[in-house]
């Protein structure tokens, strides 16, 4: 459905898109990640044809983007960081004049447009003017007008930003029910967001493609070695002399006492598992065994360890088996 | 040709919706009346004062009132007409509804033609405000009606290079009061362009003479509908919309 190749898009001498390259297959929900400035709504303008790419090739419904630009907007629906309403117009009548520019024929408008509001929930905003909607309502029209002539692809920069949590929560359904026909990109620098929605991630830094995988496999595969949590009630430097002793393990950390409780990080290689060993070796001891649980990395953590500029390189190399 | 009446129905809706359209119909519809009512005022004092004369001139309302009413309702469109075009582009650009036009299945081409005959859809109806006081000359006497109609096709005309002009401005910028300053000053420069005449060569001036918009505008009024202005004032047109397409193209790559 999509396809980017080599995608690259300079200003001057700022390099903002740097070789990107990409699929998203019919169906499949992709996720945008990357810190601010990473060229993120870049590549999404360049995929919507608002704005030509310096260098590679952007495929989207069968269609190049700069050489049948017309067919290629035709199949693609987009939600810019800021909805482009008309703060004169009202709800109604700014989807309808989207729907005819979009090319929905005459006798179909009306209905197109009171079935885009009754998914994006705007029905009761249809006669207010746009421009005294809240930033929730702003949003949701602006992803009403997205969707009004039935893309294949739909282009979402940051569909959730400015919404309260129970909005959030109504467009991510939304937005997962629409990935079953369409393709959907959305961007995004909320982590959970991605988990929770999308397919497949694309992390992007530095206008560079960092890794491209599930958001499971992305999880395991950044994950050298084993991490556990113990908390156990003995003091923490027997603890950690106990714990080191067990075979597999290669590092105890002791992070905190509480009281005479110690909480422990206890790391080990991948792949084999400690926990039968940690905690006999805790009970045998007569201690007590609070807590013991696998630590795993959050999104949170692989997103900065992949854009943290001292392991770029190892990102790099990461993105390399990812990118199909 | 559809997605073109799209656009230029959104931007007349969009006049009216803010209060650019009544400010500029009205304030048109107040300066013409002044013009229309001192220029009737001096034109009935002097037939007062010629009816005392024998086989003096005759008095002819086109010539002496219609003729300058319509080149005083020109100088109007210096002012008028940059608040017209002046949201056309920047406004778009300020709220970010460009991103809406630019990747909706339409070329620049259809969305400069909207905007322009957008722009011109206005400006008509501004112009037909004045019908009204012609139209009290037609009560109360005989006018000849050729002068008139070509007088509005020249004004039309005019209105025209000087919107497709406003049009250019307003892509450059994002600011509203840049563009209407700017194209204000344009206007004003290609209005009195043939001023530096004397001061240049004999060719110099035949030159700046027909870049000059208003010596274009005088024989429509008198009547004459003459190919030579009519092509002047449709390439400028078609320049100036052309222009505004390199424009909004350069744009797309800058981001």
């Amino acid at each position: 459905m999509i396809e980017v190749q080599h995608l690259t898009k300079r200003y001057g001498p700022v390099t903002a898109v740097d070789d990107v390259s990409f699929r998203a297959e019919r169906g499949e929900i992709l996720g945008f990640l990357g810190p601010n400035g990473a060229g993120k709504t870049t590549t999404m303008r360049i995929l919507t044809g608002y704005m030509p790419a310096t260098g590679g090739k952007a495929v989207v419904g069968g269609y190049d983007v700069q050489d049948q630009p017309i067919e290629a907007k035709r199949r693609t629906g987009y939600l810019p960081e800021t909805p482009p309403l008309y703060p004169d117009m009202t709800v109604r009548d700014y989807l309808d004049f989207c729907a005819r520019i979009k090319g929905v024929p005459r006798g179909e408008r009306a209905a197109r447009v009171k079935s885009s509001m009754d998914r994006t929930r705007v029905s009761d905003v249809a006669h207010r003017h746009c421009g005294k909607l809240s930033k929730g309502y702003r949003q949701r029209v602006g992803l009403a007008q997205a969707l009004l002539h039935n893309p294949d692809v739909l282009i979402l920069d940051e569909p959730t930003a400015g919404l309260d949590p129970k909005q959030i929560i109504e467009t991510r359904q939304l937005i997962k029910q629409l990935g079953g026909d369409h393709t959907v990109i959305l961007s995004t620098h909320i982590l959970p967001e991605v988990s929770q929605t999308c397919n497949r991630v694309v992390i992007i830094n530095k206008g560079r493609v960092v890794a491209v995988d599930s958001p499971d496999n992305l999880t395991a595969r950044l994950r050298g070695s084993e991490t556990m949590f113990l908390q156990v009630d003995a003091a923490g430097a027997d603890a950690k002399g106990a714990l080191a002793a067990v075979p597999g393990v290669t590092d105890v950390r002791v992070a905190e006492m509480r009281g005479p409780v110690a909480a422990l990080e206890v790391e080990s290689a991948a792949g084999r598992d400690v926990r039968r060993d940690l905690a006999a070796a805790v009970v045998t001891r007569g201690w007590g065994l609070l807590e013991l649980r696998p630590m795993r990395m959050s999104l949170e953590e692989i997103f900065l360890h992949l854009t943290t500029e001292d392991t770029a390189s190892a990102a790099t190399e990461a993105a390399g088996g990812g990118d199909r | 040709m559809n997605n073109i009446l799209a656009i230029a129905h959104k931007e007349l809706k969009a006049y009216f919706a803010s209060p650019i359209a009544y400010v500029v119909i009205g304030l048109f519809a107040l300066m013409f009346g002044f013009f229309y009512y001192t220029l009737l005022g001096i034109f009935i004092e002097q037939g007062m004062r010629m009816m005392g004369l024998q086989g003096g001139p005759t008095q002819n309302v086109n010539d002496q009132m219609i003729r300058p009413l319509f080149l005083n309702a020109s100088v109007l469109l210096l002012f008028v007409l940059p608040m017209i075009t002046m949201r056309t582009y920047s406004e778009e650009k300020r709220s970010g509804t460009i991103e809406l036009l630019l990747t909706a299945p339409l070329t620049d081409v259809q969305i400069i033609m909207g905007k322009f005959l957008g722009a011109m859809a206005l400006y008509a109806a501004m112009l037909a405000v004045t019908l009204i006081h012609l139209g009290v000359l037609f009560a109360f006497g005989t006018p000849e009606w050729i002068p008139i109609a070509t007088g509005y096709l020249g004004l039309l005309l005019m209105g025209g290079c000087f919107i497709s002009v406003g049009l250019l401005i307003s892509s450059f910028t994002r600011n509203q009061i840049v563009a209407v300053m700017a194209t204000f000053a344009v206007f004003l420069l290609l209005w009195v362009i043939n001023w530096a005449g004397p001061l240049t060569g004999p060719r110099t001036s035949a030159v700046l003479d027909y870049l000059s918009i208003t010596s274009h505008l005088d024989d429509f009024t008198r009547g004459v509908v003459d190919t030579k202005h009519v092509v002047y004032y449709v390439s400028f047109i078609a320049f100036g919309l052309f222009l505004t397409a390199r424009s909004v193209d350069t744009e797309r790559w800058r981001g």
